[in-house]
C-alpha cells in the first residue's frame, strides 16, 4: 500500500471506502441514534412535567376550567401553610411514617436474625417470607380490607371475637360499635409493616451475612457475652444498611401510602387516615380540581423528602468515615 | 502460664478427616510451632485447642485438667487470628480492652488504662491507640490483634499464621519482636505457620503436620538434622534437599545413574539394597580435586550464597555455596559430599538409621 495509515480517523476513512453499506454510519451517529429517542420520551414524560407543575404550582390553575394558568405568586404556598386541616394531615403521615418504619425496622431485624443461620428449609421459609413485597399495593389493600371486615373478616377471627356487634372494625375506627380514633391508622399502618418488614429483612440479612464469622470467634475467646457481641459487633457493621433501609423505607411511606391507604380507607373515616399523599391526589383529581394549589403541596412535600434523604446520608456517611 | 497436652485427638468434618490421632505436649513457657502445608490440619488443631471447634476422639488436657467440655471464654486462651479479627468499629484502644471489660473479668477501668499502655508500649503502637482500625496497615492490625492477646494472661497464646499476610521486611521484625516478647514472659505460645523459616527460627520445639497427621515432634535440630521421613526432609531447608534413589553394594552407597559412588559409611548398616539417599545442598561442595563429576547447569546467585544445579549423569543435585560464585552454565565441575552427614531413607519415606 502506499498511503500511509496516521491516525484512527484514517483507518475509519479506509473502512468505510469499503463498500459495505452497514458501516455508512459513524459510531457518533448510531450512538446518537440510540440516545435521542430515550432522551426526548425522558423529557416529555419526566422532565417536562416537573418543571411545568413547578410552574403550575405558582398559579390558579384547574385542570377541568379550560382557562388559562394565571400567576397568583406564593399565595398557593401561603394557603397550604395556613391550612390548618394540612397540619392535621402532616401530623398523621408523621405518625404513619414513624410507627410503620420504627416497627418494620424491629421486625425486620429480628426476621433477620432468625433466618440468619442455616436450617432446614431456610431457603423456602426466606422465600416465603418475602412473598408480601412482590404483591401489588392495591391488591394488598383490597385483601386486607376483606380481612379486617368486622363480620366475615378474617382478623377478627383470629383475634376471637365471634359476635361482630361487639368486635373492632378495625377500617372505621369503632371498637364494639364506640368510635376509637386511631384505630384504623393503626390497621393500615399493620399492613404497610405487614408488606414492607421483608424489605428491610432482606437488607439487614444482607449486612449480617457479610460479618465475618471469626469476629464473633475472637469475642468468644475474648469472653464476651451475647449481649456484649450483638451491641459492639452486630450492631454497629448492620448500621449502614439499616440506614439505607430506613431511607428508603421513609421516602416510600412518606409518597408510596398511597396506593395502600386509597385501597383500605380512602383516607377515611373522616380523615383519620388521610396522609398526604391521599391529600394530594384528593386536591388534584377531586372535587375543584385545584391543580396548582396540588402542585404546590407536591413541592413542599419533595422539599420534606430532600431534607430528611439529607440528614440521613449525611449521617450514613459520617459513620461511614467513622468506622 | 499453662502446659497443654493432646491426646488421640481426632476431627473429622464430615467424610473428611482433618486430625487423625494427634498427641504432643506443649510445656509450660515453651515456643511450640505447629508446621505443615495448607490444609495439613494445622488450623484445626488451634481451633480444637481454644474451643472454636469440637473433637470427634480424644482428650484436650490444661495443667492435666480435662477441657474438653469447656467453652472458648472458660478455656482462657487468647488466639491471634490470620485476619487480624479487629472489631472495625472501634478504637485501637477499646480493641485492646476490649477482653478485659469482658463482664466475666470485671477489671477496674484504671487497671484497664494501664494494661493497655503498657501492652501498647512493648508492641510499639502507642501512638496508634485513639484511631480507629480501618485506618492502620496491615503491621499495625496485627501487632493490635497481637496486643490484645497480651493485655491479659491467658493460659496459653494460639497463633494462626500471624505474620503471613505482612510483606516480608514487617514479617521479619514481628518475627523477631514476638519471639523476644514470648522469651521475656515466658509465655506458652502454639504457633501455627507453614513457613519453615518461621518454624527454624522461632521455635523450642516443631511438631510437623501432614494430612491431619503428626509426621514429627522434635527440636528444630532434630527436624533439621534427624527428618524422620523424606516429606519432613522437604519441608525444611531452602533450597530443598536432594533426594536420589540409590542402592547398596558390598557396603558402597552407589547413586543410580549417576557416578556419584560413596563408600561405607558408619551408620548404613541396616540401609536396604534400595534406598532414597537424601543430601542436603550444604553438603555438596564442588572442589576442583573433588571425587564426583559433573556438569553445572544453572546459577542463582542470591548475594550471600549461590545455589548451583549440577547435573552427574542423569541425576540432578542442588549444591549451596557462599558468597558469588564465578561459575558458568555448562561448565565441567568436580564436587565432594560430605558423607557423614547423608540421610538415609527407605523407599516409603521413613528415616532409617
Amino acid at each position: 500500500m502506499s498511503t500511509v495509515i496516521k491516525s484512527q480517523t484514517d483507518v475509519a476513512k479506509v473502512r468505510s471506502a469499503q463498500p459495505n453499506p452497514r458501516r455508512d454510519l459513524s459510531d457518533k451517529a448510531i450512538r446518537n441514534i440510540f440516545i435521542f429517542p430515550t432522551l426526548v420520551l425522558l423529557i416529555a414524560i419526566n422532565v417536562f412535567p416537573l418543571v411545568y407543575s413547578l410552574y403550575l404550582s405558582f398559579t390558579n390553575y384547574s385542570a377541568i376550567a379550560n382557562k388559562q394558568p394565571v400567576w397568583v405568586g406564593f399565595e398557593n404556598f401561603g394557603r397550604v401553610l395556613s391550612d390548618e386541616r394540612m397540619w392535621e394531615i402532616f401530623s398523621t403521615t408523621g405518625q404513619y411514617v414513624l410507627f410503620s418504619v420504627a416497627l418494620q425496622l424491629i421486625l425486620g431485624f429480628a426476621l433477620a436474625m432468625l433466618v440468619r443461620d442455616k436450617f432446614f428449609g431456610s431457603g423456602l421459609v426466606t422465600t416465603l417470607i418475602l412473598v408480601p413485597m412482590m404483591l401489588s399495593p392495591v391488591v394488598v389493600g383490597l385483601f386486607w380490607k376483606l380481612m379486617y371486615n368486622p363480620t366475615f373478616g378474617y382478623v377478627n377471627y383470629l383475634l376471637g371475637f365471634s359476635n361482630p356487634s361487639l368486635a373492632p372494625d378495625w377500617l372505621a375506627s369503632r371498637w364494639a360499635g364506640d368510635p376509637t380514633p386511631g384505630l384504623a391508622l393503626w390497621a393500615v399502618i399493620i399492613v404497610d409493616v405487614w408488606m414492607w418488614t421483608p424489605f428491610v429483612m432482606l437488607l439487614i440479612l444482607s449486612g449480617l451475612k457479610a460479618i465475618p464469622d471469626y469476629l464473633y470467634e475472637a469475642a468468644a475467646i475474648d469472653r464476651a457475652s451475647a449481649w456484649f457481641q450483638f451491641w459492639r459487633i452486630t450492631l454497629p457493621q448492620v448500621t449502614p444498611l439499616m440506614m439505607i433501609a430506613i431511607l428508603f423505607r421513609t421516602i416510600e411511606a412518606f409518597n408510596k401510602s398511597f396506593d395502600l391507604v386509597m385501597g383500605m380507607t380512602g383516607g377515611g373515616p373522616g380523615t383519620q387516615t388521610e396522609v398526604v399523599a391521599v391529600t394530594l391526589y384528593k386536591q388534584a383529581f377531586q372535587g375543584q380540581w385545584q391543580t396548582g394549589r396540588a402542585s404546590a403541596l407536591a413541592y413542599m412535600v419533595l422539599i420534606i423528602i430532600i431534607a430528611i434523604s439529607n440528614l440521613y446520608i449525611r449521617n450514613l456517611n459520617r459513620m461511614k468515615e467513622g468506622a | 502460664m499453662s502446659d497443654v497436652t493432646l491426646k488421640h485427638i481426632t476431627k473429622r468434618f464430615r467424610d473428611v478427616t482433618a486430625l487423625r490421632d494427634v498427641s504432643f505436649e506443649i510445656a509450660d513457657g515453651e515456643f511450640f510451632v505447629l508446621l505443615g502445608q495448607t490444609g495439613a490440619g494445622k488450623t484445626t488443631t488451634l481451633r480444637v485447642i481454644a474451643g472454636l471447634e469440637q473433637h470427634d476422639e480424644g482428650q484436650l488436657l490444661f495443667d492435666g485438667e480435662l477441657v474438653d467440655n469447656l467453652t472458648p471464654a472458660d478455656r482462657d486462651v487468647a488466639f491471634v487470628f490470620q485476619q487480624y479479627s479487629l472489631y472495625p468499629t472501634m478504637s485501637v484502644y477499646d480493641n485492646l480492652a476490649f477482653p478485659l471489660r469482658s463482664p466475666m473479668r470485671k477489671t477496674p477501668e484504671a487497671e484497664i488504662r494501664q494494661r493497655v499502655q503498657s501492652a501498647a508500649e512493648t508492641l510499639r503502637i502507642n501512638h496508634l491507640l485513639d484511631r480507629k482500625t480501618a485506618h492502620l496497615s496491615g503491621g499495625e492490625m496485627q501487632r493490635v490483634s497481637i496486643g490484645r492477646a497480651i493485655v491479659r494472661e491467658p493460659r496459653i497464646y494460639l497463633m494462626d499464621e500471624p505474620l503471613s499476610n505482612l510483606d516480608a521486611k514487617l514479617r521479619e521484625a514481628l518475627r523477631v519482636e514476638l519471639q523476644h516478647l514470648q522469651k521475656t514472659q515466658g509465655s506458652t505460645t502454639l504457633f501455627v505457620t507453614h513457613d519453615q523459616v518461621e518454624a527454624l527460627t522461632m521455635a523450642d520445639r516443631i511438631g510437623v503436620l501432614d494430612q491431619g497427621q503428626l509426621v514429627q515432634v522434635g527440636s528444630p535440630d532434630d527436624i533439621y538434622d534427624r527428618p524422620a521421613t523424606t516429606f519432613v526432609a522437604q519441608l525444611v531447608g531452602t533450597p530443598g534437599i536432594n533426594l536420589l534413589p540409590a542402592n547398596r553394594q558390598n557396603g558402597s552407597l552407589i547413586v543410580k545413574d549417576s557416578s556419584i559412588q560413596l563408600p561405607k559409611q558408619s551408620g548404613s548398616d541396616n540401609v536396604p539394597a534400595d534406598f532414597i539417599l537424601g543430601v542436603r545442598p550444604e553438603d555438596v561442595q564442588p572442589s576442583p580435586n573433588g571425587n564426583f563429576a559433573g556438569e553445572v547447569r544453572l546459577i542463582e546467585p542470591l548475594g550471600v550464597e549461590t545455589i548451583l544445579h549440577i547435573k552427574s549423569g542423569q541425576q540432578s543435585l542442588l549444591s549451596i555455596v557462599t558468597g558469588m560464585a564465578s561459575w558458568t552454565i555448562g561448565e565441567p565441575v568436580r564436587f565432594n559430599i560430605a558423607g557423614d552427614r547423608v540421610h538415609y531413607f527407605a523407599n516409603d519415606g521413613k528415616r532409617v538409621s
